[in-house]
């Protein structure tokens, strides 16, 4: 169902600080959900307070139809995996993971089963007896995971789950959570500000800052259609150019921008007035440079401008562009290197055309 | 590289020497044979006979072994409950008064806590007929009362320092409060309890000024015992005496600290 | 409902745990405090108690500041507060001295020796107090070890008077104390990391300029800790002076302790612990806002 948690309304204040200012979200059955932002932008003091080891100044919060506002942790069908794992260290493996169900007093022959299924489940099927100073950090990992999920917790929180992790295992365990959360069809939500993990796990994004969600939508709607400047500029690299609004219908926007040079279009539908300043935002890759001016623009109401290699990158897979357009304004300019070629294919000062296609484009509100 | 300054090796061994030389000496001095202490009469082990037959001593010893063991336990209950307190429950109506209460005996000169003891005592008698002699309870709440404040300090720095996701993911799954203290934060900072338990039976063991104040007649613990001797002059069955105690400590803090450093391997 | 109970019983045992020791401390530590004030206030009678109870028997009240007065007018005690104080604050001094470049020095010292060297720091401590004051009276008297060794030197041809004075007082003073001193500067200096002081003398630093500005600030909290460890109590010693000192070299814990047992003036006496206290009413302070930071800093 679609709102399986929901939180409405709710705020957290300390002393005069605000750390969440007056949020709602709805998080379906199943879903992959992340809460995205940079540190100290209020997402930890959100995911404690679905978790219970913070109470919200004003606000709810239910879980399948439950109100659990007030509950305390150990009252909820929620269960946390914390950024230090927080591995019982006077406990072997077998025994963390234990925990949960002996809390619940469940049968010993029943716990013992169940241990070793989950154990399987996160592959440390042979690491039972062992002692966490004897695990590595993401076997350490894997061991606090088990010890939420052998619970059958309605919701499974993370807490910054791939920080510590090297680059490959951190790529490994993103696609193993993923696997398991589909298994099992739990509720998964994420706090990160790793926006690269958001977007390979998540079916849907909240983007946070200062206490505020700034958009929810999923990895490509967030990416691809920021609502706004934090979050274009958030999310990967986006040129924008400021403009005026010089003509609004069903099909097509057109802006004015000096710093561009040209009228630049995107697709209709948005809410704005002619007249109106907004912010035209494209993604590096969207751009196509040559040194030739493309033909049959004017047919295709793609954009071109002209301008002039500021700087250059390659990076093997791409190369990144800097270009300067005669307003001085600097385009990032991002291109696979799909041919090989000994000599480079631009060079500084090079005089080249940039282009896009109108739907590439995003009109940004503030 | 570390450059070895000599004004720091030297004053290094002027200060081990200082502090142990005074030592060594009473050690050398407990084989004396002469009677007159520091003038040397062969080596001979005659005191350390004399000192197991004196009744005195033995029952000043034990009296002073049951103080030490019962005033330890009820300080690390007590005080581990209040470093607990201080690191863990937040902010209360009467916290800073806690906290002051917690630190200032461990500073306060021992004439100052004794005396003031002794006046409750007294004042409680007057008030209630308890304490009518005064003696092994008098001592033992004595030295509860200031060991409390250690056990309280070295448990809530332990803690301090802990990982409180620990006892939070504990919460997570389901362990109560009360429950997750005995499951998972006691376990955690035993090694701080019983440093704190050592720590108060060293204190009590020594102590001389408060129960000085506190006790009655015939209850003399072991140091008031070693002070009135000690008051008349250097002595050769102190210095045997001496010698046992420094013996047993050493071996004790040796066997700790070897103890400590395999757990570590 | 069992939820309900089992709140309410998490909330009852918070509550014990809070109360027992405080409930122990008021009773024990703090409500002591106010009866020496009460009993400061009273008169010397030769009875069981030997003090006037605040209420006679007809309720009236009866309190008397005379204990204070004779403290106030009496040459003897103002004499015996100062020197108390100049005697603590001497012994501070030389355990300073000679702590901090302990200190420094196992704070500087690899790690397999360094917790040999704190090792041996901490063991005197763990040994009797009193006996290794009784050791010095080995060393000090007219026939010790001291004095023997500098008449075999030659050096002297009659014993020095060592014991019974204020030296050995002050000696005996900062052996006793030395390791409250090393052991906080210890912390502190622990967490110096010595290439910032490296960094400083190849920016041109000289040996000095770099120990006050890098050092120093590091090192100040543990020697405002060991300062005060050291002062508060030295300041009310009674062993020490009893043992070493002569009878010139009074001591206000000594005059305390011999007005209430020798004199049997408890009033008068309580009247000198209250004053004692209020000398330290400042550094204790002081203690504990240092004590609050250092666990703030912790965490």
């Amino acid at each position: 169902m679609k709102d399986f948690i929901r939180i409405s309304g709710v705020s957290k204040h300390f002393g005069n600080f605000v750390a969440v200012d007056n949020v709602d979200l709805d998080i379906g059955k199943g879903e992959l959900f992340s809460i995205l932002g940079a540190s100290g932008c209020g997402k930890t003091t959100l995911l404690r307070m679905l978790a219970g080891f913070e109470i919200p100044t004003s606000g709810t919060i239910e879980i399948d139809g439950v109100d659990i506002t007030h509950q305390p942790p150990y009252d909820r069908p929620v269960n946390m995996m914390f950024q230090s794992y927080a591995i019982f260290p006077h406990m072997s493996v077998e025994k963390n993971v234990a925990y949960g169900l002996q809390k619940e007093r469940v049968a010993n022959k029943e716990i013992h089963r169940r241990v070793a299924e989950v154990l399987e489940l996160v592959q440390l099927d042979q690491f039972g007896k062992r002692k966490p100073d004897q695990l590595s950090g993401g076997q350490r990992q894997r061991v606090a995971l088990a010890r939420a999920l052998i619970k059958r917790p309605k919701v499974l929180l993370l807490d910054e789950p791939l920080a510590a992790l090297d680059k490959k295992l951190r790529v490994r365990t993103q696609f193993e959570l993923m696997n398991i959360q589909d298994e099992l069809g739990i509720t998964f939500v994420v706090v990160t500000h790793d926006q690269e993990e958001a977007m390979t796990l998540s079916s849907r994004i909240v983007v946070m800052d200062s206490g505020k969600f700034r958009q929810i939508g999923t990895p490509k709607e967030i990416y691809e259609f920021p609502a706004n400047r934090f979050v274009a500029e958030f999310i990967g690299t986006i040129n924008t150019f400021d403009g005026t609004v010089s003509q609004a219908n069903e099909e097509l926007i057109r802006v004015n921008s000096k710093e561009a040079g040209t009228t630049l279009t995107a697709l209709g539908k948005q809410p704005v007035e002619v007249g109106q300043k907004v912010d035209v935002a494209i993604r590096p890759e969207k751009i196509f440079v040559s040194k030739e001016k493309p033909e049959n623009t004017e047919d295709t109401e793609d954009t071109c401008i002209e301008g002039v290699v500021d700087d250059l990158g390659y990076l093997g897979n791409r190369s990144l562009y800097r270009i300067r357009l005669k307003s001085g304004k600097i385009v990032q300019v991002s291109s696979q290197n799909r041919r090989r070629s000994v000599t480079r294919f631009l060079e500084w000062e090079d005089k080249v055309w940039i282009s896009w296609r109108p739907g590439s484009t995003a009109i940004l509100l503030d | 590289m570390k450059k070895r300054s000599t004004f720091l090796v030297s004053t290094l061994a002027f200060g081990y020497a200082f502090l142990y030389i005074p030592l060594i000496l009473v050690v050398v001095y407990s084989f004396n044979d002469s009677r007159i202490a520091t003038i040397w009469g062969g080596f001979s082990t005659r005191w350390y006979g004399e000192l197991l037959q004196n009744n005195l001593i033995l029952e000043a010893a034990f009296l002073s072994l049951r103080i030490a063991l019962t005033s330890a336990t009820f300080a690390t209950i007590l005080g581990t409950m209040a470093g607990l307190v201080l690191a863990r429950f937040g902010r209360f109506k009467g916290r800073t008064l806690f906290s002051g209460m917690i630190t200032s005996p461990m500073v306060m000169p021992e004439v100052i806590t004794g005396l003031s003891l002794l006046l409750l005592f007294v004042t409680l008698q007057q008030l209630t007929g308890w304490p009518g002699q005064r003696g092994f309870s008098t001592i033992t709440i004595a030295h509860t009362t200031f060991s409390m404040a250690y056990v309280a300090v070295i448990v809530q720095s332990r803690l301090m320092s802990m990982d409180e996701s620990l006892e939070e993911a504990a919460m997570d799954l389901g362990g109560r409060p009360l429950r997750v203290v005995f499951d998972i934060t006691l376990p955690l900072i035993a090694p701080a309890m019983i440093a704190g338990w050592l720590l108060a039976f060293t204190l009590s063991l020594d102590d001389l000024v408060i129960a000085s104040f506190v006790s009655g007649p015939g209850s003399s613990t072991l140091p008031m015992y070693i002070f009135s001797k000690v008051k008349l002059g250097v002595s050769p069955d102190i210095n045997a005496l001496a010698t046992l105690i420094i013996a047993v400590v050493s071996l004790g803090v040796l066997i700790a600290w070897l103890a400590t450093r395999r757990v570590k391997l | 409902m069992r939820a309900a109970t089992a709140k309410r019983n998490d909330e009852l045992w918070r509550r014990v745990a809070i109360a027992a020791p405080y409930l122990w401390l008021l009773v024990f530590f703090l409500a002591p405090f106010a009866i020496i004030f009460k009993i400061s206030l009273a008169d010397p009678v030769i009875a069981q108690p030997p003090f006037t109870p605040a209420f006679d028997d007809q309720g009236n009240f009866s309190a008397t500041a005379d204990n204070f007065a004779f403290l106030l007018t009496d040459k003897l005690y103002a004499v015996t507060y100062y020197r108390s104080v100049l005697m603590a604050a001497a012994a501070t001094l030389l355990c300073l001295a000679l702590g901090f470049p302990m200190a420094y020095g196992i704070a500087r010292s690899n790690s397999s020796t360094r917790s040999l060297l704190l090792l041996l720091i901490v063991l005197p401590f763990w040994i009797s107090f009193l006996l290794r004051v009784y050791a010095w009276m080995g060393l000090l008297n007219n026939y010790g070890v001291i004095n023997n060794f500098f008449m075999w030197l030659g050096v002297i041809d009659q014993p020095m008077q060592l014991m019974y004075t204020d030296f050995a007082v002050f000696v005996g003073l900062a052996y006793s104390y030395l390791p409250f001193m090393i052991l906080p500067l210890y912390a502190s200096l622990e967490r110096l990391d010595i290439d910032l002081v490296e960094a400083a003398q190849d920016l041109g630093a000289s040996r000095t300029r770099s120990f006050w500005d890098i050092t120093w600030p590091l090192a100040r909290p543990g020697v405002i800790a060991g300062c005060l460890l050291v002062f508060i109590p030295a300041m009310g010693e009674y062993v020490i002076p009893y043992l070493l000192g002569g009878s010139e070299s009074l001591l206000i814990g000594r005059v305390l302790f011999d007005e209430f047992f020798v004199n049997r003036d408890w009033p008068l006496a309580s009247a000198v612990a209250i004053v004692l206290l209020l000398l330290l009413v400042v550094p204790i302070v002081l203690l504990q806002r240092y004590h609050a930071r250092d666990q703030g800093s912790v965490a």
